[in-house]
């Protein structure tokens, strides 16, 4: 294997990975502004983009922190919100499964939606791709992702108090979620887990923040499979 | 953050971040060995679309920013983002959409 070959894998990721430009800057700069309207200190902000690096549990922590849910159910609830990636993990297994522990390690740290969904696809398109060429490309993605997600998110949290109230931006976290929910709209099961998750959740807002959250998600998530399940049997008639 | 001691803060912050990093290298890990049944990757594939949707509907019904009185522009704000971004299965265009809708509404409603 040559260092070209690596060096064209890598940049043909980050080529792959630049479009995301466009949603992880805005992205980042709603959470520093969610995170400093919430009333978190610029360390606290940093530190759930960089330790936690998940846009959509953060925001889901922040949410329910805003609410004074109990510790418990913060962390059960945003952490409920990452279980996807345990579904990338799986994925992505069988072409990365073979690295080192420190290279696994880092493509883990690096797993945002972007780099799994655009990793995936090049290595089912080119499976014959050696271990480094694969692991190269990665890198390539989430280089013009990741490091501005933290970059971005420091901008929303000095810009953010600033920001004066006529704004609305208690709406931002919001509008962010329900754009990130339309295009996860694929199919019937997905549409009738979203509506179960919405009716549980607002019969159930009179339990304490996040426990009605986290029945109505448990509803949901039995919904769609059993949806998804029904529709492979119809389709098989 | 009113309601929340650093330390119980940091513990969210740190807590979150090691799980959602095991969450990321569960079957990395496992090198594959082992791939997830089929029955786990049906309920795993429904997660965002089981959490989000509950996050925010008592969020667009009972805005914070009211003091939970209803908002119609809020409420027009949310349906125009989830529109958008299901014809057009754009992230970025849908959160355009919904701000645009937002601060028109406010303007117009009030």
């Amino acid at each position: 294997m040559s260092s070209s070959n690596l060096s064209a894998a890598y940049w043909r990721g980050f080529r792959h990975g630049l479009p995301f430009l466009l949603v992880i800057v805005p992205f980042g700069v709603l959470f520093g502004v969610a995170g400093t309207e919430a009333g978190l200190n610029l360390a606290e902000v940093m530190g759930f983009s960089i330790l936690v690096i998940a846009g959509a549990s953060q925001f889901t922590a922040v949410q329910l922190m805003s609410d004074h849910a109990p510790v418990i159910l913060v962390l059960l609830t945003s952490l409920a919100v990452n279980l996807r990636m345990a579904m990338y993990s799986a994925s992505l297994a069988p072409h990365l499964g073979a690295a080192s522990r420190w290279h696994k390690s880092l493509v883990a740290y690096f797993m945002v939606d972007q780099a799994y969904a655009m990793a995936i696809a090049d290595y089912e398109r080119a499976p014959e791709q050696s271990l480094a060429e694969k692991l190269a490309y990665y890198a390539g993605v989430c280089t013009p992702i990741c490091p501005q997600w933290y970059v971005s998110t420091l901008a929303g949290a000095v810009l953010g108090a600033a920001i004066p109230a006529e704004f609305a931006l208690d709406f931002a976290a919001p509008i962010t979620f329900l754009a990130m929910l339309g295009p996860a709209l694929r199919s019937l099961a997905h549409v009738a887990a979203a509506a179960v998750s919405v009716g549980v959740a607002l019969a159930l807002a009179f339990l304490p923040s996040g426990l009605g959250l986290l029945i109505a998600a448990l509803a949901a998530m039995v919904t769609g499979a059993q949806v998804e399940l029904w529709m492979e049997r119809r389709a098989a008639r | 953050m009113i309601g929340y001691s650093p330390l119980e803060i940091w513990t969210i912050i740190v807590v979150m971040g090691i799980g959602t990093f095991f969450l990321r290298y569960s079957f990395l890990g496992l090198a594959g060995k082992r791939p997830l049944p089929a029955w786990a990757l049906r309920y795993l594939r429904y997660t965002p679309v089981a959490v989000l949707p509950g996050l925010v509907a008592p969020l667009v019904i009972w805005p914070t920013a009211t003091g939970g009185a209803f908002d119609p522009a809020r409420l027009i704000a949310a349906v125009v983002t989830i529109a958008v971004g299901v014809l057009s299965r754009n992230t970025l265009a849908a959160i355009l959409g919904g701000l645009a809708a937002l601060y028109l509404g406010l303007w117009l409603i009030g």
